[in-house]
């Protein structure tokens, strides 16, 4: 079944492509794992030797960007080869929405995923990047499924829920994971006739929503992020169908951050199993990063309403 | 054997799932593992890519490790990628603890980054190299049956067979190392049986 197509040279396991693109394959080798948010090699180290699949190197965490305001760009190159050199596992790199010459920065460092992130503040309020024009792989993040589509359609090779970045509060990841699971279901259950309407309703890409009808999932690999600060959110996220969950501000504005990356490394492993997720919950060592109500997050200060 | 052979995918972390569709079109019976009572139900495991510190971590932290060096010394093993890893004598780049169930060196990450990760034919079968490790030194009693670059990349040992690329990401199914894989268990317990 060779019938490798234009269209769908991104794709994860299309019914229309071969093999799964090197771009998803990535993604792929890290599912069932925790990707954590460092900000220094120091930190990177104890992610890696906590169990963490993949590092993202930042300035800050997206709760002390929420506090320092102003523009938040790409990390500095240099803040970034330093946590690259100590780390074995992959390291990936935000920038802003839009910012493609950010992205061609991050390319050239060699980081080997690139986040289009909306923690970032965007460079641009109409277009995302052309992913396609890239040989490092991107992630993007999604409140629902016409808008992973688009995501996909320009070439994403990982979703993720976009979630409330920064808040240690998990309703916006449950809320994404649950409208993206409602809506393929729906399009599973759709009358063929019925799926250009929602095609243009949705703003996804007709060819890409039939992929969803046919596999019963989206084209490419689905994790959670943005508000998981405990190993419970972790088995949450992990439950409710993400295949692997990005941990943000959560571990490191905890009390006990390596405890925290451990504990949220093996409930992670064992996500359906109460018993292993109670003994990382009483693991932790200390308290969990302060959460933040999302109503007292003012309407222009939400991460997730950025990008579209 | 009588019945399907049962093919156990470590499930700690990693590609579990891209080996189902494989395994059963080679005629075996695919399974998820990760506890003690699991692997005693399968005949053969597979040791997936995903992150070898990951899953070395994790052996570790649920105390698995004894259990499983048992199994792989008692049925077949396939490591893939980061299985390789967990399979070698010796682990370069950085060093790390290893089952040392055949006598191989290799170097973690060996050809570079992700921007360094492509498709390859082996054997006529394409399949992915990711982040892909490569054995520095194998001894004489490793047979190599596929070499890419100049390095060996599909090598079997007795019980054990080594892929530092990922066939199970394509989708042509049963991949050749599949298949290979299934013939090896099959051959393993009828000598055992004979």
């Amino acid at each position: 079944m060779n019938k490798e197509t234009a269209n769908n040279k991104n794709l994860s396991s299309a019914g229309s492509a071969s093999i799964i693109n090197i771009k998803t394959g990535l993604a792929e080798m890290l599912k069932g794992g925790v990707i954590m948010d460092v900000v220094t090699a120091d930190q990177a180290k104890i992610a890696e030797d906590a169990g963490a699949v993949a590092v993202m190197a930042l300035e800050r965490v997206p709760s002390d960007i929420r506090k320092a305001g102003g523009v938040a760009r790409m990390s500095p190159p240099a803040l970034i080869e330093e946590i690259m050199a100590v780390s074995s596992i992959p390291v990936m790199a935000k920038c802003r929405i839009g910012h493609f010459a950010e992205a061609q920065i991050l390319e050239s460092i060699g980081v080997d995923f690139i986040d289009e992130s909306e923690v970032l503040t965007p460079a641009d309020e109409e277009y995302h990047i052309d992913k396609y024009g890239f040989k490092v792989p991107f992630v993007c993040g999604a409140k629902n499924l016409g808008e992973a589509l688009r995501r996909i359609g320009e070439g994403a090779a990982l979703m993720r829920t976009k979630g409330e970045p920064g808040t240690g509060n998990i309703v916006e990841a449950v809320r994404h994971m649950r409208r993206i699971n409602a809506e393929i279901k729906w399009v599973c259950n759709m009358d063929e006739a019925e799926m250009m309407t929602a095609a243009r309703d949705m703003g996804a890409p007709f060819e890409l929503l039939k992929l969803v009808r046919e596999e019963g999932k989206l084209p490419v690999p689905n994790f959670a992020a943005g508000g998981i600060a405990t190993p419970a959110d972790a088995a949450l996220c992990m439950q409710l169908g993400a295949e692997t969950v990005f941990v943000g501000s959560g571990i490191f504005k905890s009390d006990n951050p390596d405890q925290f990356a451990k504990a949220i490394v093996k409930a992670t492993a064992h996500y359906d199993d109460p018993a292993v997720v109670l003994e990382a919950s009483k693991e932790l060592g200390g308290v969990a990063m302060r959460g933040t109500e999302i109503s007292e997050i003012d309407e222009p200060m939400r991460m997730a309403n950025r990008g579209w | 054997m009588l019945s399907k052979s049962v093919i156990g995918v470590l499930a700690l972390q990693g590609a579990v799932d891209p080996h189902r569709l494989h395994i059963e079109a080679a005629g075996a019976e695919f399974r998820a593992v990760k506890t003690p009572a699991q692997f005693d139900e399968v005949d053969a495991f597979i040791l997936p890519g995903g992150e070898s510190t990951t899953m070395l971590k994790l052996i570790e932290r649920f105390d698995l490790w004894d259990v499983l060096a048992a199994q792989f010394a008692a049925k077949p093993v396939w490591g893939v990628c980061a299985g390789v890893i967990l399979m070698a004598q010796t682990v370069l780049s950085p060093a790390q603890r290893s089952f040392d169930l055949l006598p191989i060196t290799v170097e973690r990450n060996g050809y570079g980054r992700q921007l360094e990760s492509c498709h390859v034919e082996i054997e006529g079968y394409k399949v992915s190299f990711i982040r892909a490790p490569v054995i520095k030194d194998a001894a004489e009693s490793v047979h190599v049956r596929a070499v890419h670059k100049g390095d060996p990349v599909w090598l079997e040992s007795g019980q054990y067979m080594l892929t530092t690329f990922h066939p199970e990401m394509s989708l042509d199914f049963p991949s050749p190392m599949h298949r290979a894989f299934l013939a090896r268990v099959e051959k393993f317990y009828a000598k055992k049986a004979a």
